[in-house]
């Protein structure tokens, strides 16, 4: 708000409860990131007006939802966030049960009017159970806080891997962990953890189908077999690598436009984007991306708040993480586990969670002087 | 801040730094692989690319056409299609194979083991030469791994008209038989080369570029005249039927120029549809099979000796008793002919008269009259399979040697071959090359037998028409000259048979002018007749009638023209 200055808060907006919570360089950095995603889409579905429109109304309406997100203050968000959690794990039960099977797996919730993936929500609400069971009582927390929070990131993490979706599975097993380890979990806790997780690593691993191994272990070596597990990899680095330095123009990319490439709407666009806009590209998608990451970082820096402080970093690193899984496993550094490219992605549901994340930022923030 | 809802974070400087540590090891990794992806193994993963994108696809000439002098199509490309697999992507889709199979009229197991086969291909033909429409319907069914590709099918609209002449080609596009194969560079062009874009599903996208131009087959004009074909056929075959015959064939040139007009043979077959015909139908016989011309070589004999000097047409030779002997041998006649003229040896055909002549030269003189109006040497037409005969220069001559070969034994012949011997007479005494392809050729052409002789043995050879064995190979309105012939049928075993003859005729019309050269041989006739005059002469004069008329010959015997024009009742001009 205008005219504040002067006041013992140097941004004189303690008492903005008629403005609107927004953030502009992290506003801008989303739509700049949206626009990119748009043009990726419009190549990658063979230049297709209806994917096109209805990418175009996920970003409005996920744009919507994100400054509406941001009026929510944090304190309500806060009380929420148990409730939040526990409606998550219902409804994840729920699709378990009903839900439609798409893609050979149970990720989707029929609305009537539109189908949406529970388990994208959950990306919010575990950081956000996680957030507010540690914060209940001075930190660093204690052990008995450590497991309840180990019980709250596994659970819903269980209940997605069933379905089958590992890759949102892992997610969210990190964006849960990010909170712990940013809450200042002991060492020896958190060592102590991973021994246990390590210990289990033989009966998980005994446990995921078996495409799932095999793609992990054609991860080392895709040429080994290249029509098989090998065939999205290779695929992939092909068009990454034939792009070269400047790309092979918008519109222009072969791997994709002939259909070589799988996915390549949704958990392959980065394939898509680096063949056609090459390594310039890449590095600018980069930048915008840690541009952003950055931005959610130094958010994070000025809210004095635990909970939301833990909330927005543990955010704002699962996005980055989201990126970085994304496009390694797109250029061959990881297995192909199914995660979307954050915001360029095809894909309703998972834009709507970001867009929301990036609106309880946002408010945190903007609200960040404010006691409550 | 004291009031805050939850208890103020404390700054943890050593997580920050973990964390950030962690996203910057991320980046950097990420921007490495980045760069090792599109800088370093560039150029590699471009060519793996190209690999899956670009194939190089051959684009088949069109096969130039074929057509008869007038310019009817004798032989015409069809664009078709065939239908062609990927086996190894086609086998890791069995669940296609039977809407696929539905789509090409085979069963699903013809499918699999033609897969099985060419299990470690990377093409097979599944149908070949559809019709495109049908082939669009098949690609449609988008089975991974199948692919259409143009080729062209051959369509002969004349049939069995021209079936021995133009022959036919393969799956392939390749001749197989007559100017199919005898001009095939000619015709079938040369393949070229493209490089297409395909997708994953192994569809074409599109043409990247030409890497060798396709040439198209050139067209090809023939010498024959498809209509003169077409009544050589009927009557041919009429006679061929009505004597009950094995075969036979007639060959008609242009004297003037060498081209051949006309060359059918029985039996023949539809190069449209052939089936499983057997080889022996394809068998081209003008100028495959070999015979022994007999008494249709007595003009040349006789030629030669008038050429001597030694004899002329009214020089009187005794025939009695019908039988000679040579080298304690006998030459028959049909029956005792005393004593003829040597016009009335040729009208009578008497062999014991042309042997006796013959006797007077010295055999040499008789070789080289036969070499020199062709026997013995192939033509040169451009057809396949051409066979040059038998004509034997002895070092010594047995006297019984002599005498056959003055009558038509001892050399055999084509049929193609003895109506370019005709050719020579009608030439008056000049040879020309033959050939199958129309052109504007000027060749005069060699002399091989002196004109003045050429003209009183034709002047005989009318009357053997008029007056004497051939008098059915007459052609009303028209002065026609030939002679007929009778052999007997070679015995595989050696010697002849008794009771198996090939009837013969050649001859020319209009003696005044002479242009069109016929020969017809009828080979095994069954029926109650067996001389050239009978079996052979009809068919000749059947095919001379209509080849005159279709050239618009004008009529050399006007008189026979008022006396027709009189019985039809049109009015005399002094009336």
């Amino acid at each position: 708000m205008k005219g504040c200055e002067g006041q013992p808060f140097p941004e004189g907006r303690v008492f903005s409860g008629r403005r609107v919570h927004i953030d502009g360089p992290l506003v801008l950095g989303v739509l700049a990131l949206s626009f990119f995603g748009l043009m990726v889409i419009y190549s990658a579905s063979g230049e297709s007006w209806q994917v096109m429109w209805r990418q175009s109304a996920r970003l409005v309406l996920s744009v919507v939802v994100m400054l509406a997100v941001a009026q929510i203050p944090p304190g309500l968000l806060r009380r929420l966030s148990p409730h939040f959690f526990l409606a998550g794990i219902l409804i994840l039960t729920l699709v378990l049960i009903a839900g439609y099977v798409g893609k050979g797996a149970q990720r989707w919730l029929d609305l009537g009017v539109v189908r949406f993936q529970p388990s994208e929500l959950m990306k919010l609400g575990v950081p956000m159970a996680v957030a507010w069971l540690l914060t209940r009582r001075s930190l660093p927390p204690r052990f008995l806080d450590v497991l309840l929070a180990i019980v709250v990131i596994v659970l819903p993490a269980v209940l997605v891997v069933v379905q089958p979706d590992l890759g949102t599975a892992i997610m969210l097993m990190i964006s849960g962990l990010l909170v712990l380890f940013l809450s200042g979990a002991r060492w020896q806790h958190l060592l102590m953890l991973t021994a246990v997780a390590l210990a289990a690593a033989p009966y998980l691993w005994s446990r995921l189908h078996e495409y799932q191994q095999e793609r992990i272990l054609t991860m080392f070596d895709p040429w080994s077999d290249p029509l098989g597990s090998g065939y999205h990899s290779i695929q992939s680095m092909i068009a990454i690598g034939s792009a070269g330095l400047a790309g092979k123009g918008w519109l222009s990319g072969s791997q994709s436009h002939l259909e070589f490439i799988p996915e390549r709407s949704t958990d392959f666009v980065f394939a898509v984007f680096a063949e056609e806009f090459g390594l310039i590209g890449v590095i600018a998608l980069v930048t915008l991306y840690v541009f952003l990451v950055g931005r959610c970082l130094v958010m994070a820096y000025h809210v004095r708040e635990a909970f939301s402080r833990l909330l927005i970093g543990g955010l704002a690193m699962t996005f980055f993480f989201y990126f970085f899984v994304n496009t390694a496993m797109v250029s061959g550094l990881l297995p192909v586990v199914g995660v979307p490219l954050p915001l360029v992605s095809y894909g309703g549901t998972s834009m709507v969670t970001l867009m929301a994340a990036f609106g309880i930022m946002m408010g945190a923030y903007t609200r960040r002087h404010l006691m409550f | 801040m004291t009031g805050a809802l939850t208890p103020k974070l404390k700054f943890y400087p050593g997580r920050h730094w973990f964390v950030f540590g962690l996203m910057a090891v991320s980046l950097a990794l990420l921007l490495v692989r980045a760069f090792q992806v599109q800088i370093l193994e560039s150029g590699n993963l471009q060519r793996q690319g190209e690999i899956r994108q670009l194939r190089t696809y051959p684009v088949k000439p069109v096969r130039g056409v074929i057509e008869d002098r007038q310019g009817e199509i004798l032989a015409v490309s069809t664009p078709l299609d065939a239908i062609t697999a990927d086996p190894r992507e086609l086998r890791k889709v069995q669940e296609d194979w039977p809407r696929l199979a539905n789509a090409l009229k085979m069963s699903v197991s013809q499918i699999s083991s033609r897969l099985d086969r060419y299990a470690e291909k990377k093409f097979v033909y599944l149908r070949r030469h559809l019709p495109p429409q049908e082939a669009d319907q098949i690609e449609k069914l988008g089975v991974r791994g199948v692919a259409s590709q143009r080729e062209y099918g051959r369509y002969y609209p004349a049939g069995s008209i021209t079936g021995h002449i133009v022959g036919f080609t393969d799956v392939d596009d390749q001749g197989q038989e007559g100017v199919e194969r005898s001009f095939d560079s000619h015709l079938s062009g040369v393949e070229g080369y493209k490089r297409v874009l395909i997708d994953a599903r192994h569809r074409v996208v599109g043409d990247v570029e030409s890497i060798r131009q396709v040439h198209h087959g050139r067209q090809l004009r023939l010498s024959l005249d498809l209509r003169i074909q077409a009544a050589a056929r009927r009557h041919l075959r009429a006679a061929v039927q009505a004597n009950q015959a094995a075969g036979g064939s007639a060959v008609m040139l242009d004297s003037r120029s060498g081209e051949v007009l006309a060359m059918v043979n029985m039996p023949d077959f539809n190069p449209n549809d052939r089936g499983d015909l057997s080889g022996e139908r394809f068998r081209n016989r003008a100028v495959t099979d070999l015979f022994e011309p007999g008494s249709t070589i007595k003009p040349f004999t006789l030629s030669m000796a008038l050429a001597k000097g030694v004899f002329s047409p009214d020089s009187k030779v005794m025939t009695s008793p019908g039988v000679h002997y040579v080298g304690g041998r006998p030459i028959r006649d049909i029956r005792d002919y005393g004593e003829l003229s040597v016009a009335e040896l040729l009208i009578r055909s008497s062999n014991v008269g042309t042997a006796k002549v013959a006797m007077e030269l010295a055999p040499e003189e008789l070789y080289n009259t036969l070499n020199a109006v062709g026997f013995g040497r192939l033509t040169g037409v451009e057809l396949p399979g051409e066979q040059s005969g038998r004509l034997l220069k002895r070092e010594r001559w047995r006297p019984v040697d002599h005498a056959w070969l003055s009558f038509g034994y001892g050399l055999s012949s084509t049929p193609l071959q003895l109506a370019r011997a005709y050719s020579v007479l009608a030439n008056g005494g000049l040879l020309r090359p033959v050939t199958i392809r129309m052109g504007n050729r000027t060749e005069t052409g060699t002399r091989v037998l002196p004109a003045d002789v050429v003209r009183e043995i034709n002047a005989i050879l009318e009357r053997v028409v008029t007056e004497g064995t051939a008098k059915r190979a007459a052609v009303p309105h028209y002065r026609v000259a030939g002679k007929t012939g009778t052999v007997h049928k070679i015995d595989p075993d050696g010697g002849y048979q008794k009771d198996r003859y090939q009837s013969l005729f050649a001859g020319f019309a209009p003696v005044s002018d002479p242009r069109l050269v016929l020969v017809v041989m009828i080979d095994d006739p069954r029926g109650d007749q067996h001389y050239g005059g009978e079996v052979a002469a009809p068919a000749f004069s059947g095919i001379m009638a209509d080849a005159l008329r279709l050239h618009a010959v004008v009529p050399d015997a006007p008189a026979k023209l008022t006396q027709d024009t009189a019985r039809l009742g049109v009015p005399d001009s002094d009336a």
